[in-house]
């Protein structure tokens, strides 16, 4: 295949874990949670997937533990701000600095074996295609999954009642329990779900970007999976722009460094996270846009009176 | 009567919270299609009641009894179901959510939007209350959001609605239109509750009521046989201390504060823009702005105050224009503010009273500072005689400022800010959600200082405080002030028009 | 309550642990004390527990102030960091300079770099709201890319055979050591204890502090009092800065005398818990940092005599944070489980 290929199908390898964790994370703060454990929940999506896959030669076992890792890790930051009412933010960086710790611990047998990759699709024909087809045909499932979620997440968040209420708990979480709805229940299944999200986004790293364990693999992509929500204005559809934005600069500060530009690689691998930057300061600017899109609850530990 | 024809009973109903009574063995009765009032002071358990009838709550004791049999209501959704409808005082609405939506979410999933939509159209046009599926709720005025409110408990064809404090946030004619609603539900045979503490409003409108003290029933009335005075007794209890009049039309005392031409844009889409806003504060005189909440009194008061700064020249005090110092320079001159909310803005929640009297007495109170560092001592015997001579009555020595009753926090906010040479005062909302005894001392403390050449503003949304302790009253509409009119000569209704006129309404 | 909490959370985590040992297949007891114990039971060790403790109790007491006032700084492992690379220009750039005016110099500009660093994300806050968290944080990330560039690039030892890392200091540019026969430790520790208590000073007995509770506790009284909300912004991310640069000369300065690719394994992050330990008090954070250094010391210790990974001291470090944060609900909302009626403080 020719680089425009290559780089492309980079691209939106790089961009899955992004998207997926995103994805999860929207939904979170759509119902009036911050959390900022994400990057601690994809760290142990990935080391479970990691483990899971090498012991039993499947990937698709380390996809499924990925997944579970990441909303067992979920449901213990949900139980300290949901059932306690423990400040969020700090809960979530105890679960991210946890995540990180137990990772290194459950993956220091793994370090420098080989892995168990998640193979791509391939369709007879479609997968052929010029550019086309390697593109839209032959990525990894967990690329399906990921295009999936934009769909199911808009649907689901506009077009369903689940949604709506989920919607109007992050709004107004006191009008929300004095009409009868569950706050804390549809909270937790939020919650549960971006940590779910977060462990497969994991999964992915580990299987099917850089089928190795390294230590603290993540490297910071489940808080620039942060600023993609704010970034995005809580819509799934700029979630996805935003996620291949990322994906770009991130494929495209490696492919600088291969091509031996004349800038250091520090500072080429220190783009996204200054992009970031860029983009967070950006997008606050216009005030009236931000007051109306956040979810005017967001952070904001709800205690039923009496 | 006999049994079968009762719509609600409740029977020896009660709600503890450890020791504490919220509802101590209530009981009452209510017809198809009666307007029945539930009448009690702040605090006198009626929101508790109505929160179990609408299934929010849970009763301890007792039995409620609906068409005949004994119901048990374990969530709203439930009461929805029997037929209980609740219009909220403090509005249960989603900002950010349109209308539809708004409705959509308190009805039992199945409809779609599209046929909420259409449903909410046809009903609250068919009621007189039009509104339009599509619109966001902050873009609403607090009328429309009261609308919404009301369409959406009808669209449930409830067969009690329960509506508590409806009138608070409406203008006097605002409150007639409402009325006009409520009697033709009765006539359609809905009962409904109506709980309020406005006696003359209950008078015109209410075939029975219920009054309810510390948690207890102590009396029922048809409300048309009694007057103002004797339902106030038996809410309270005792006799309502009437103000000492003050009996010399005062002189024309110096301007002590003046506001000139001040425009103010909101700052966030939700705040209500000032127009070109002009009074003067005279020594000796209380003022009165009326206005029903949402119509700039906040954003009046924080430019006043200084939380906002404006042009130099729009606020002064004693002819030295201030607009553009901030709060704690404007108190070092003399003029002191008492704003509406007690919680979270006139007093920091967690903090204890001696902390509160650090917040607005640093630098004016010499004992306080002592360089760059703050004496705790000091601030507790500052304290202490605020407690003493502001009769703040408080659990332990020095407690949490939400701790305290709102009445006796208000009384402790007010007496921090008057300690001092208070010249001029500004106060929102004086006493709001204030018992009647420390209602009536801190009306009686504002008519004192004036009378001691204070030049005073209370901003408030009841009439009847403003008609008893205002020597002149103005409105606030749409962040426009009216010209003050002498108290004298003026009268509910002409101010219930001046407060709506120039309201303009979203389709 | 207020003292017994973080005393509940940090015996949670130990049991936790234990079971955590078990897991790995040690003895939950032995290894405790492996651990824990062993650490401090030699005149030596106590030294590295308290080189270690130094930088803990500084940057521990400065988010102390930050997170009292609502300004969430997660960057100060980046603030450290260009701090420690701040006050290491005389000796790396400048090495013939050399006398005891070096070090006071050195500290002062450890000092500042902290402080410049730490005002971006304050900068970005107040100027165009941008949430601090995200910024300060993404900041960290740019500062180890940064530190890791300037040692392998132009700041590497022209003699040091292309190793990837400075000259040595002299002994003008090092934090002499307190009791050199009986260890390591500098006088960095003795710098972190007093700027601890100082800060202390400034949050009981100031009106400065007085103003940092308000503004935490309560924005809009703090605005109803005067005080200037975006000011505070500034002062408390300054001040953190300040500690996290005085933190990164002192490391750099007091242990290792050089620059590294690397000069904190994470000393930043694990101040936060400092700091909440401490119950965002800087007398706690004093303790905490003591207990959160034993936590890295245990963690080299359990590697030798357990045969464990050192990964254990992160574990640990989440576990005492998260137990912390779990039993500080006691205080606040009196032990009853939100969902099924919870207790709320009073009303009015």
């Amino acid at each position: 295949m020719g680089m425009a290929e290559a780089i492309l199908l980079t691209i939106a390898t790089a961009a899955t874990p992004l998207l997926i964790a995103a994805l999860g994370e929207l939904v979170v703060e759509r119902s009036g949670v911050l959390n900022l454990g994400v990057e601690g929940m994809m760290i142990m999506g990935a080391v479970g997937g990691f483990a899971a896959a090498s012991l039993t030669g499947n990937p698709w076992i380390g996809v499924l533990v990925a997944i579970l890792f990441g909303a067992v890790t979920s449901l213990a930051f949900a139980f300290l701000t949901l059932s306690l009412a423990a400040n969020q933010v700090a809960t979530g960086l105890a679960l991210t600095i946890l995540g990180l710790g137990l990772s290194g611990l459950i993956g220091e047998p793994f370090v420098g074996q080989a892995g168990v990759k998640l193979s791509n699709i391939s369709i007879p024909i479609l997968t052929d295609l010029p550019l086309l087809g390697p593109l839209l045909f032959g990525q990894d499932p967990i690329f399906y999954m990921s295009i999936a979620l934009v769909i199911g997440v808009a649907w689901f968040l506009f077009k369903t009642r689940f949604g709506l209420t989920l919607r109007s708990i992050g709004d107004n979480h006191v009008s929300a329990h004095a009409l009868g709805i569950p706050v804390l229940r549809y909270r937790y299944l939020a919650v549960m779900f971006g940590g779910a999200c977060a462990g497969l986004a994991g999964g992915h790293l580990s299987l099917v970007y850089t089928p190795q364990w390294v230590e603290n693999m993540s490297a910071g992509r489940g808080w620039i999976a942060l600023a993609l929500v704010v970034f995005a204005s809580w819509r799934p559809a700029r979630v996805l722009a935003g996620a291949y934005l990322f994906g770009a600069v991130s494929i495209g500060q490696l492919h600088a460094q291969a091509l031996g530009v004349g800038v250091p690689s520090q500072l080429l691998t220190a783009l996204p996270y200054i992009a970031t930057i860029v983009v967070l300061v950006l997008i606050s600017q216009n005030v009236r846009t931000t007051l109306i899109n956040t979810p005017a609850m967001l952070g904001r530990a709800f205690v039923p009176e009496r | 009567m006999d049994q079968g024809e009762v719509l609600l009973k409740l029977e020896g109903i009660s709600k503890y919270y450890g020791s504490f009574k919220a509802n101590d063995q209530i009981s009452l009765e209510i017809l198809p299609g009666e307007i029945h009032a539930l009448l009690g002071e702040n605090g006198a358990g009626k929101s508790t009641l109505v929160k179990m009838l609408y299934g929010s709550l849970q009763p301890d004791e007792g039995r409620i009894i609906w068409e005949g049999h004994e119901a048990h209501v374990p969530n709203p959704a439930a009461a929805r179901e029997l037929g209980v409808g609740m219009v909220f005082q403090h509005f249960s609405l989603f900002d950010a959510l349109t209308v539809a939506e708004n409705i959509a979410l308190a009805l039992p999933p199945g409809k779609s939007l599209k046929q909420v939509a259409k449903e909410l159209e046809e009903v609250s046009t068919s009621y007189g209350l039009p509104l339009k599926a599509t619109a966001r709720i902050h873009d609403l005025s607090v009328g429309e959001r009261q609308r919404v409110e009301i369409v959406r408990c009808l669209l449930q064809h409830p067969k009690l609605i329960i509506m508590d404090e409806p009138t608070s946030v409406l203008t006097p004619q605002e409150a007639e239109d409402l009325f006009k609603v409520l009697r033709r539900l009765s006539e359609e045979g809905k009962a409904i509750l109506y709980i309020s503490h406005k006696l003359a409003e209950v008078q015109a409108l209410c075939q029975e009521a219920t009054i309810l003290r510390h948690g207890k029933v102590v009396g029922e009335c048809v409300p048309a046989d009694e007057t103002p005075i004797s339902l106030a007794k038996m809410m309270v209890g005792s006799d309502i201390h009437e103000i000492s009049p003050r009996d010399v039309p005062v002189a024309n005392g110096e301007v002590l504060l003046q506001v000139k031409s001040l425009s103010l844009e909101g700052l966030s889409g939700f705040d209500t823009a000032l127009k070109d806003v002009s009074l003067m504060l005279h020594a000796g005189e209380i003022s009165g702005i009326a206005g029903i909440a949402g119509n700039g009194q906040n954003e009046l008061f924080d430019a006043v105050s200084g939380e906002r700064l404006s042009e130099n020249d729009s606020v002064l005090i004693k002819g030295k224009p201030v607009g553009q110092l901030g709060i704690q320079k404007r108190r070092k001159l003399g003029a002191m503010y008492i704003s509406e909310e007690r919680l979270g803005h006139a007093a920091v929640p967690e903090f204890s009273l001696s902390e509160n009297v650090i917040l607005t007495r640093h630098g004016l109170e010499k004992s306080l500072d002592k360089g760059p560092f703050v004496s705790r001592g000091a601030a507790r015997k500052v304290k202490d005689e605020i407690v003493d001579k502001f009769d703040v009555r408080k659990g332990s020595a020095d407690p949490t400022a939400m701790s305290l009753s709102g009445g006796n926090l208000q009384k402790f906010v007010l007496g921090r800010e008057v300690m001092g040479n208070a010249e001029i005062i500004v106060v929102n909302q004086p006493t709001w959600g204030v018992d009647a005894g420390s209602a009536a001392h801190i009306r009686q403390t504002l008519v004192d200082l004036a009378a001691k050449g204070a030049a005073i503003l209370v901003i408030s949304q009841d009439l009847d405080e403003l008609f008893e302790v205002a020597d002149a009253i103005a409105t606030l509409s749409e962040g426009r002030l009216s010209a003050f009119v002498p108290t004298r000569s003026t009268d509910r209704h002409k101010i219930g028009l001046q407060m709506t006129s120039g309201t303009h309404e979203h389709a | 309550m207020t003292y017994l909490s973080p005393l509940i959370g940090l015996t949670l985590a130990l049991i936790a642990g234990a079971i955590m040992f078990a897991v790995l297949g040690k003895p939950p007891l032995g290894a405790l004390y492996a651990y824990f114990i062993e650490p401090v039971s030699e005149m030596w060790s106590v030294h590295e527990l308290l080189i270690k403790a130094a930088p803990l109790i500084l940057m521990g007491a400065g988010l102390c102030v930050c997170y009292q006032s609502n300004n969430w700084n997660i960057g100060a492992e980046g603030q450290m960091i260009m701090g420690g690379m701040a006050g290491s220009i005389l000796p790396v750039l400048f090495p013939h300079f050399s006398g005891p005016f070096v070090l006071p110099l050195m500290l002062v500009m450890g000092v500042l770099g902290g402080m410049a660093y730490a005002a971006i994300p304050a900068l970005l806050k107040t100027k165009f709201r941008t949430n601090e968290i995200l910024t300060s944080l993404m900041l960290v990330y740019i500062a180890q890319l940064f530190l890791d560039w300037t040692v392998r690039g132009p700041w590497r030892n022209p003699e040091g055979m292309n190793f990837p890392e400075t000259r040595r200091f002299d002994e003008f540019a090092r934090i002499g050591e307190m009791i050199p026969a009986d260890g390591r430790a500098n006088y960095g520790f003795v710098i972190a204890i007093v700027v601890a208590l100082l800060i202390w000073v400034l949050m009981a007995k100031t009106m400065k502090g007085f103003q940092v509770k308000v503004i935490g506790a309560s924005p809009r009284a703090a605005k109803f009092a005067g005080f200037d909300a975006k000011k505070m912004v500034f002062f408390a991310f300054l001040l953190a800065g300040a500690t996290a640069g005085l933190a990164g000369i002192v490391e750099v300065a007091g242990a290792t005398g050089q620059l590294r690719p690397t000069i904190s394994p994470g000393y930043g992050f694990t101040a936060i818990i400092v700091a909440f330990l401490g119950r965002l008090n800087p007398i706690g954070a004093i303790i905490a940092g003591l207990v959160l250094a034993l936590t890295f010391l245990g963690g080299e210790a359990a590697q030798i005599s357990l045969g464990v990974s050192d990964k254990v001291a992160r574990v640990f470090q989440g576990l005492i944070l998260f137990f912390v944060l779990a039993c500080d609900t006691l205080i606040l909302y009196r032990i009853r489980l939100v969902g099924s009626k919870v207790l709320q403080k009073g009303a009015a």
